[in-house]
């Protein structure tokens, strides 16, 4: 099939504002996927063109775009998913809310930023076990946090928030879904110090549950329902 | 060096995956560390790491490390040595508890303990059965592993330069002094000045047409070390993993058939049985991916294309246990709790339903067995006598300790990547008390900036993708699953007139931030020369072995060829070939039946 590709365009040594190149490409297969189409046109057309991408399938989260109007992974996002027929029209812009630096690239700082505020690591400062081996958690306990471990940090998810887009300060989805995984997880102690960082006024309040980020997230997390958690557990004061 | 940027730490560790992060928290107990990385870390191939992580914990049965060992040195069809096996098995218990410790998610067994499960060629060795040796978490371990170790780093404030692409070494006879890297953001280059450099970059299977590695994997660490006067060890062995998606190389994870999996060929027959009687399916995967090779050859593909099918049906799956008196069962709900990303794969690439549809799967370059050769502390050698360079590091699929010798084991490169990883981490730490931080070099940077310039201002008017692509087909012709001498002098002919080739390659992108044109065509540079340092060892050897067959010399030859390659560069196309002794131990080689 025939692809017409708008691409956003913004190269900051030759560029005073961005605009939009156009490609068509023919012979494009529809299970190509838009990582393969912008791979075409930076191999063969325009070598200018720059964009994040390395594993090509979904799992390292290097290539969040928004591609005709939502946010996405290039790699998991078929061509036939945007169209069908002999001809499809698909627009690529660089994610809201982070600066660009150049062409589909954005300045991911203020987003890692918002991810360390929140401790995102395992805090448990008592002595493991003491025959030396690990510590025990039930199928139930660990399940409770599964869907959050699964982020891989792409920020689809905070990039596609309105409440984000309108005050950077914000922590956003993909810092909540962080503390998520932690404050839900029986071995971590580290609660109070992470519900005291999201639960402040740039934290979970500013969620107004529009579910952009739960659209967005490529892996599949239930964003939303993991902030709805995490603000119950602020509201209760119960894990 | 007016525009250099000149950094200085006691440590510097390249490549932010599994095997860097582990070392940089070891390290980083007492050495000033810094963490270069051309990705952001969580961008790391690590994460893409599917199955498991091989440890005899023995959680569900009896299981011991000798046995790991066994298996790991069976698997590696006799190559690997075994003193740093042993290193390998033994450690593997403490650091995945330890992993554990740091909050890692592994899936649990019913009584709390880190759940396992069976994998390809690992065994009870009184029985010979599969063993539930590979610790998981779903079917994303890998993912679970990075991001646990870089959430370990946030913690302890490691120092991350993201986005910083190495590009040279800095030796000065036997002594190492630092990296030349360029900053991808503004296209600068930055000299880090260091008492200690490890090189944890990963593999480089984007020298083939079909691979599971993702688009940054081009051996930059391995490139680097031959042209720094370090040779490459056992190139000639690389793995072709037996189920990638048919030609997207997309990994599905051996844990299929650990969960009761099985490969079907056109005629509806379950193959293995015919090529490992005794564990099938489980068979390692060298033994695997030729046996679907063979299948293609006889016609037994299905529809007669080059493809086989993975059934992990409940109904495929079901009837093979109750064939093979086990009492176990699957339905849909475990195949989705375990096997959730695969499904996901196969849904969103394929449009197939793995619960209810086969998985058309062919064999996929993965993983490097070779490399830059280190001993089990991650130092790196010089030569066969073990000449150690010192302050050098090396470590996870870049180096060749070797624990994998000619065919690894599934789940053991990310065991490798978290002991040898934290074990080259603490001999690191020792080495920086002790050394002195040297001068730099006058012009430490100045040739690899030449080099650049050159590639840069380089009017040639050859596309770079069309020497990827010519070198991927030649590799995936000629230096593939099977080999022989002529298919082997073909591919080095071909690739001999892609080097002259790529001296006319042009960029397109003259500009400093973001050039991704300039690095992929540097990154392609290293993809050519580790191609041809793969093909000049496996032309030297005539014998098969692991993953190294050759269709002209189809015995193992232990006799003259027990014995690690290590390729010296000489010069531009110019390599020179010598062997060292492989370490036996308890395990003396014999026929390698499954």
């Amino acid at each position: 099939m025939q692809v017409n590709l708008r691409i956003r365009r913004f190269n900051p040594e030759k560029d005073s504002k961005a605009y939009w190149g156009e490609f068509n490409l023919n012979d494009v297969d529809p299970t190509d996927t838009v990582l393969d189409v912008l791979n075409r046109v930076k191999w063969e057309i325009d070598g200018t063109l720059s964009l994040r991408r390395s594993c090509a399938h979904g799992v390292c989260g290097s290539d969040a775009l928004r591609i005709n109007g939502s946010n996405a992974l290039a790699c998991k996002t078929l061509v036939k998913r945007l169209g069908s027929g002999d001809s499809v029209k698909i627009q690529v812009e660089p994610i809201l809310g982070l600066p660009v630096i150049k062409d589909l690239i954005v300045d991911m700082e203020p987003f890692m930023a918002h991810y360390r505020e929140v401790l995102p690591y395992f805090i448990n400062d008592s002595e493991p076990p003491e025959n030396g081996r690990e510590r025990l958690q039930s199928q139930e306990d660990r399940m409770r946090f599964d869907d959050t471990t699964k982020c891989i940090l792409c920020a689809c998810c905070t990039s596609s928030c309105p409440s984000f887009w309108a005050n950077g300060q914000y922590v956003g989805p993909a810092a909540i879904v962080q503390a998520h995984r932690f404050i839900f997880d029986s071995r971590d102690e580290g609660a109070e110090e992470r519900l005291a960082v999201v639960g402040d006024a740039f934290g979970v309040w500013r969620c107004r549950t529009n579910f952009n980020c739960t659209s967005a997230c490529p892996r599949d997390i239930e964003v939303t329902e993991a902030i709805a958690q995490v603000k119950k557990v602020l509201t209760t004061g119960e894990i | 060096m007016a525009n250099v940027k000149v950094h200085e730490f006691d440590a510097v560790i390249v490549g932010a995956g599994g095997a860097g992060l582990m070392a940089a928290l070891y390290a980083g107990e007492t050495a000033n560390v810094a963490v270069l990385s051309k990705l952001y870390p969580t961008r790391s191939h690590t994460g893409a790491a599917q199955g498991g992580v091989g440890a005899a914990l023995a959680n569900m049965e009896e299981d011991s490390w000798e046995w790991h060992a066994y298996d790991t040195v069976k698997g590696s069809d006799y190559l690997a040595d075994q003193d740093a096996v042993d290193v390998l098995c033994k450690e593997a218990i403490p650091t995945i508890i330890e992993l554990e410790h740091m909050g890692l998610p592994f899936d649990r067994f019913p009584n709390g303990k880190i759940s396992q499960r069976r994998f390809g060629g690992h065994t009870n060795k009184d029985t010979g059965k599969p063993v539930m040796r590979a610790c998981h978490a779903a079917d994303r371990t890998g993912h679970m592993i990075l991001q646990t170790l870089y959430q370990q780093c946030i913690k302890k404030k490691v120092n991350f330069f993201d986005e910083y692409h190495v590009v040279d070494l800095i030796r000065v006879d036997d002594t190492v002094r630092g990296v030349v890297a360029i900053e991808i953001a503004t296209g600068e280059f930055h000299i880090f000045r260091s008492k200690a450099v490890m090189f944890a970059t990963g593999g480089w299977g984007r020298c083939w047409q079909v691979t599971s590695n993702a688009h940054s994997l081009t051996g930059d660490g391995a490139a680097i070390c031959l042209r720094r006067g370090i040779p490459l060890e056992d190139m000639e062995f690389f793995q072709f993993h037996p189920t990638g998606i048919f030609k997207l190389g997309i990994l599905i994870t051996e844990g299929v058939r650990g969960e009761g999996g099985v490969l079907i060929n056109g005629k509806g027959e379950r193959f293995m049985e015919t090529y490992a009687p005794n564990i099938k399916d489980l068979a390692s995967r060298d033994v695997v991916s030729r046996a679907i090779y063979l299948e293609v050859k006889a016609g037994r593909g299905v529809n007669g294309k080059n493809y086989v099918h993975l059934d992990i049906t409940p109904e495929t799956v079901n009837y093979y246990y109750e064939k093979d008196g086990e009492d176990r069962r699957i339905d849909r709900e475990y195949i989705e709790a375990k096997l959730p990303d695969i499904a996901d794969f196969t849904r969103t690439y394929l449009g197939v339903d793995p619960v209810t549809e086969p998985m058309p799967v062919q064999p996929t370059a993965h993983y490097a067995m070779g490399g830059i050769p280190t001993d089990a502390d991650g130092r790196v050698l010089l030569d066969a006598q073990n000449k150690v360079l010192p302050g050098m590091y090396a470590a996870g699929e870049a180096a060749c300790v070797s624990v994998h010798g000619a065919n690894r084991l599934g789940t053991n490169s990310l065991t490798d990547l978290v002991v040898f990883g934290r074990l080259a981490g603490q001999d690191m730490a020792k080495y920086c008390q002790d050394a002195e931080l040297l001068p730099l070099p006058e012009g430490a940077a100045d040739e690899v900036m030449a080099a650049f310039d050159r590639l840069l201002n380089s009017s040639g008017g050859v596309k770079m993708v069309d020497v990827r692509s010519k070198m991927q087909k030649s590799m995936t012709e000629g230096v593939s699953v099977f080999r022989t001498d002529e298919t082997i002098s073909t591919t080095l002919a071909e690739l001999k007139a892609l080097r002259e080739e790529y001296q006319q390659v042009e960029i397109q992108d003259k500009g400093k931030i973001f050039n991704s044109d300039l690095l992929e065509a540097w990154e392609l540079g290293c993809l050519l020369e580790l191609a041809e340092v793969t093909a000049v060892s496996a032309a030297a050897r005539p014998e098969s072995r692991g993953a190294h067959a050759r269709d002209d010399f189809p015995e193992r030859n232990d006799d003259e060829w027990l014995k690690h390659t290590l390729c010296h560069k000489t010069g531009e196309g110019e390599y020179e070939l010598d062997y060292k002794p492989v370490t036996l131990g308890r395990y003396e080689p014999k026929p390698r039946v499954y």
